[in-house]
């Protein structure tokens, strides 16, 4: 499986409140909810985001609640990968959990700019920037993760 | 080799005999638990996935808290979705409003969590319940599903850091202080993934309001949960409370840690967070001139009794100041009855406050004391990131209830005195 496109370049500690603000979240319509993603922090995001596009930030990604309403609404306007330098545990156990791609890697998170090609392959986890002929490896996820991924998600491996 | 509290209790749920750090296991769920903002996706999920049934109606608990009294008409289908699957699957704690709190203050209230329990939330403010004991830890709306489908949760064993306190606290301080201090010196990541294990002589001098407040900012650090030692205050307060009967587990004398953090009570002073996150830490008495438009006490951080306590001390024969919108909040139907008996509710408007039913609604932005640009609120809740409380220009300082009070006395941030 492979994704490409443009990257959005954030900084550390992006928290769900920005990401979803929780005034929106009296539904749980992704549709409707996805409208306003990052709209605290980013408000030209959604009507800029491409399908495929990549979201690059630094440690502690997706910190603060636990609203899975933060993934949902980056997987519903067609991300294709978020790659940090730390994700919060909460967002990252909710990002497999609902098969949002996401990546750690320090030094990609570091080095990748905004606007910049990028593109990966989750099969060997490598990050190539095309935009500066750079490449990456990101940490690989645990078999039992990728297990999870491989299904389609958590409930979709309960069912197996 | 040895385990730490968490790790025994993960390791019981998961029934083995030893677990160590990294390790990936599945666990038996005690409670299993959602507010009116998370369950509806949970249900959805549930649904989707085809389960028609609960795995225990008596170990899903549903609470209404954050938008209820239905705040619009969006947040009331989401109650009543909420409302028609606990009937439909007679969820025994279905807490409605007039029964509801906000969901921290009010399980360990209602005895419904417990020592030794494995809990899942998925309200990240689930490490809450590490106050009396037991392995709980917030999670989406997926995880909420799974577990009340089967019961079970995959964990990674985390490993732990250990905060060793000594001495006691100023009289002007709480375990507000406490852990707004911790989150300073390590940072909004400084536990990321891991345990923060609370133990040492200092934990006796600290009453199960100030140990429920300290665990629930554990997040707030990153970490997985938070977690106390079960001592004689822990079994007072669960004694005739408790559905079930506590399990009590120690950390091994040669349980290994990531860190030891020692820290002396005595040492900390009334804390403030600035914006926009909470490790921006100084102390109150450092700040100087921050005029502030709104005082917000309550949250599942600081609605309990001895909060409003500090509130009432404080506030009692005093007047807010011109300009300033004062919001109290009791966290439970319990506690406020008792602010209502205790007489603080009169006090409370005698003073210029507003006392509201419980409700998460202003913490998080959803209503009951929303900012407008350039605004700057001092409130006992657990987050000040930008656009939290309102409008993305507005301010929040998180502090203690005794500093939010006196704060709105002056109008200014304020240093509670050191008697009071």
């Amino acid at each position: 499986m492979k994704t490409q496109g443009k990257v959005f370049k954030y900084p550390d500690n992006v928290d769900t409140d920005v990401i979803i603000p929780a005034r929106y979240l009296n539904t749980s319509d992704a549709n409707e909810l996805s409208l306003h993603c990052m709209e605290d922090i980013d408000k030209s995001f959604v009507d800029n985001v491409c399908e495929g596009d990549i979201m690059v930030a630094g440690k502690n990604f997706g910190c603060g609640s636990s609203r899975e309403h933060a993934p949902l609404v980056i997987k519903t306007c067609r991300v294709g990968c978020v790659i940090a330098k730390s994700f919060a545990r909460i967002f990252y156990r909710n990002a497999i959990n609902i098969g949002l791609p996401i990546l750690e890697c320090e030094a990609a998170a570091e080095e990748i700019c905004a606007g910049d090609n990028v593109s990966v392959d989750f099969d060997s986890g490598i990050i190539t920037n095309h935009t500066s002929g750079k490449t990456y490896t990101a940490q690989p996820f645990p078999d039992f993760i990728q297990d999870i991924i491989k299904s389609g998600g958590l409930l979709n491996s309960l069912k197996k | 080799m040895g385990m730490t509290m968490t790790q025994k209790i993960l390791a019981h749920h998961a029934g083995l005999d030893s677990v160590c750090a990294g390790q990936l296991i599945n666990c038996k769920l005690d409670i299993v638990l959602g507010n009116d903002i998370t369950t509806p996706v949970a249900i959805n999920e549930f649904k989707k996935a085809g389960f028609d049934n609960v795995f225990d109606k008596d170990r899903v608990a549903i609470v209404l808290d954050h938008f209820v009294p239905n705040k619009d008409i969006k947040a009331a289908e989401q109650s009543k979705q909420c409302r028609e699957f606990s009937c439909e699957h007679c969820i025994s704690h279905f807490y409605d409003v007039g029964k509801m709190g906000i969901e921290h203050a009010l399980l360990p209230e209602q005895g419904v969590v417990c020592a030794g329990d494995c809990i899942i939330g998925a309200d990240s403010h689930t490490c809450t319940y590490g106050a009396l004991g037991a392995f709980s830890t917030g999670v989406g709306s997926t995880d909420m599903a799974a577990g009340m489908a089967t019961g079970l949760a995959w964990f990674k064993v985390p490993s732990a850091i250990k905060i060793n306190l000594c001495g006691s606290l100023k009289k002007c301080c709480s375990g507000k202080d406490v852990i707004l201090h911790i989150i300073g010196k390590i940072g909004v990541d400084g536990a990321l993934y891991r345990s923060m294990e609370f133990v040492g002589e200092g934990i006796k001098s600290l009453s199960m309001d100030d140990r429920l407040c300290i665990c629930n900012m554990a997040i707030e650090a990153g970490a997985k949960n938070g977690i106390f030692p079960v001592d004689k205050i822990t079994l007072d307060y669960m004694n005739g409370r408790c559905e079930r009967k506590p399990i009590i587990f120690e950390a091994d004398a040669d349980a290994q840690y990531d860190e030891v953090i020692d820290i002396n009570l005595s040492d900390i002073d009334p804390t403030v967070s600035c914006p926009h996150l909470p490790e921006n830490t100084r102390p109150a008495a450092e700040l100087g001139d921050i005029k502030i438009d709104q005082v917000v006490i309550g949250s599942c951080t600081n609605g309990r009794m001895e909060d409003m306590e500090a509130a009432y001390n404080t506030l009692k024969g005093a007047k807010v100041a011109n300009g300033v919108r004062c919001i109290i909040i009791p966290a439970t139907m319990d506690i406020y009855r008792e602010c209502v008996e205790r007489g603080y509710v009169t006090a409370f408007i005698d003073a210029g406050a507003v006392v509201s039913t419980p409700t998460c609604g202003p913490c998080l932005g959803g209503y009951m004391g929303i900012l407008a640009d350039g605004e700057k609120c001092i409130a006992t809740t657990n987050r000040n990131f930008v656009g939290r409380m309102g409008h993305t220009g507005s301010e929040v300082y998180l502090a203690s209830p005794q500093t939010a009070a006196a704060s709105a006395l002056t109008g200014y941030i304020t240093a509670p005195k050191e008697e009071d």
